[in-house]
């Protein structure tokens, strides 16, 4: 399923770089997820004013790669399910 | 053995002082003899210190954090370090004022525990008029935009509310509640027999619980624990020995579990003695019973033992009389009649003829007197 519209991270969670891990995590009230670095890569991107387009255009050209749709799309589905981000 | 990754929990018990006395109180039954508190100075290297060592989840707890005049300094050095902060709390003393000054401070989320939906439960349990406090704090805690976590510690005299404490709970606007039932240690051990609810009981509060959660969907996250007394394997207590969590004491004394104090023949570190970083990887209170060497049978040859590591050091000792001997939760452990009795005696309508002990300084003197 697609969605359009322009994701952002629920406020009530937190995400920032952890040098003792060594990768991003998402904090929120009494517990932390670690991210893979993809995930880490697709969830700074979600700022509430890019949609879904300009988030994978903007991947495409960071990783100089083509058909990221189709993973980023699945990625969002599982985020929101787990309300790490809502859409405007 | 492998070295042992960071922390990632600090938590900061920063008193024993209370104004609640709550039947099922987690906190040593002898706290009154460690009421020597560390000041702001030390409060602020440990904070410092662990989060060096890679801890990025804070709790300020207690007994009563909001007692600590120097909370928000507290709350705010560990938002600077990049902590993600959580205040445990009573509720007694967040008025407006403080909440104010917490939220500019960076705090980022109260947990408040409640102990029923009804006035008069609240009040006798915790043995305080508390319960309009309560809910002129959950208030406080939304109009700040705050997350809201409630924590509510079920038993056999409340869980038969359940129903009406989630209730209550969306209708305060709670994010999160955690319907734990008490843990058998400290205060609840004291006080099990009228704590330890009924079969019955567990499986009407499970099936009320999974109605809401149907009717609430995504709205309000429910988590419901039993008590480790109905399982057939214990839980992997504190996610392991020494490997996720940092509990450093109102005196300062640092553990693996803010029960552990009570384990016998085992020394822990002090941080007015000793660097956060020393006492984490080299000492011999917090590497005794990490990973899997120090177990005896039937832990040893058991195939499950990485995914529970036994259980509980500290339900090992009171209820076995050691504590490198498998959790009497575990059917496999040789003592796992006790546990099996104490749940037998709960089916009974009356358990128990002696009477509710309150957690309170008069009580902890009392008990560490008796011989
Ligand atoms: S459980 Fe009750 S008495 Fe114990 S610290 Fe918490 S509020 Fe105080
Ligand atoms: S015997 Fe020990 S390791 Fe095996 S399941 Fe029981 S408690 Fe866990």
């Amino acid at each position: 399923m697609e969605r359009t519209g322009s994701p952002r991270l629920n406020p009530l969670f937190r995400m920032q770089w952890e040098q003792a891990q060594q990768s991003w995590v998402l904090l929120y009230p009494e517990g932390m997820v670690k991210l893979n670095q993809s995930a880490a890569e697709i969830l700074r991107r979600c700022d509430g004013e890019r949609d879904v387009a300009a988030i994978v255009a903007d991947l495409e050209q960071a990783f100089a790669t083509g058909g990221l749709a189709g993973d980023v799309n699945a990625f969002l589905e599982i985020a929101g399910a787990q309300r790490w981000v809502v859409w405007k | 053995m492998t070295t042992p990754g960071p922390p990632l929990w600090l938590l900061a018990e920063l008193t024993y002082r209370c104004p609640l006395h709550c039947v099922f109180c987690y906190n040593p039954v002898d706290f009154s003899a460690h009421e020597q508190e560390l000041n702001t100075e030390g409060w602020l290297r440990v904070l410092r210190e662990a989060r060096e060592l890679g801890a990025v989840q804070c709790g300020f707890s207690g007994g009563e954090p909001m007692l600590r005049a120097d909370l928000e300094i507290l709350v705010a050095e560990a938002h600077r370090l990049g902590y993600y902060t959580n205040l445990l709390t009573s509720g007694v003393g967040l008025n407006e004022q403080r909440a104010g000054m917490l939220r500019a401070a960076g705090l980022d989320h109260i947990q408040l525990s409640l102990q029923d939906s009804t006035r008069e439960m609240n009040d006798f349990l915790s043995h305080t008029r508390t319960f309009d406090l309560k809910q002129r704090v959950a208030r406080l805690i939304k109009d700040h935009g705050w997350p809201m976590v409630l924590n509510v510690v079920m038993h056999r005299l409340n869980i038969d509310h359940i129903g009406r404490i989630i209730e209550m709970a969306d209708q305060l606007g709670a994010e999160y509640v955690e319907l734990a039932n008490s843990q058998y240690y400290s205060w609840a051990q004291l006080n099990r027999e009228h704590l330890l609810p009924t079969r019955e009981q567990l499986a009407r509060a499970e099936a009320v619980t999974n109605e809401w959660r149907q009717r609430l969907g995504e709205r309000m996250k429910l988590f419901f624990v039993v008590p480790d007394y109905y399982e057939s394997r214990p839980k992997k207590c504190m996610n392991g020995w020494g490997n996720v969590f940092l509990t450093v004491t109102p005196d300062g004394t640092a553990l693996p579990c803010h029960t552990a104090r009570m384990l016998p023949g085992l020394e822990f570190p002090n941080v007015r003695d000793m660097g956060v970083r020393e006492i984490w990887y080299d000492s011999e209170g917090f590497n005794r019973y990490r990973g899997t060497g120090w177990m005896k049978e039937p832990c040893r040859s058991c195939p499950e033992k990485e995914k529970d590591l036994g259980g509980c050091r500290c339900q090992a000792y009171m209820l076995a009389g050691d504590p490198a001997m498998a959790d009497p939760v575990c059917d496999k452990s040789p003592q796992h009649q006790v546990v099996s009795d104490a749940v037998l005696q709960a089916q009974q309508s009356t358990p128990t003829s002696r009477p509710l002990v309150f957690r309170t300084p008069e009580e902890s003197r009392r008990l560490l007197a008796r011989p």
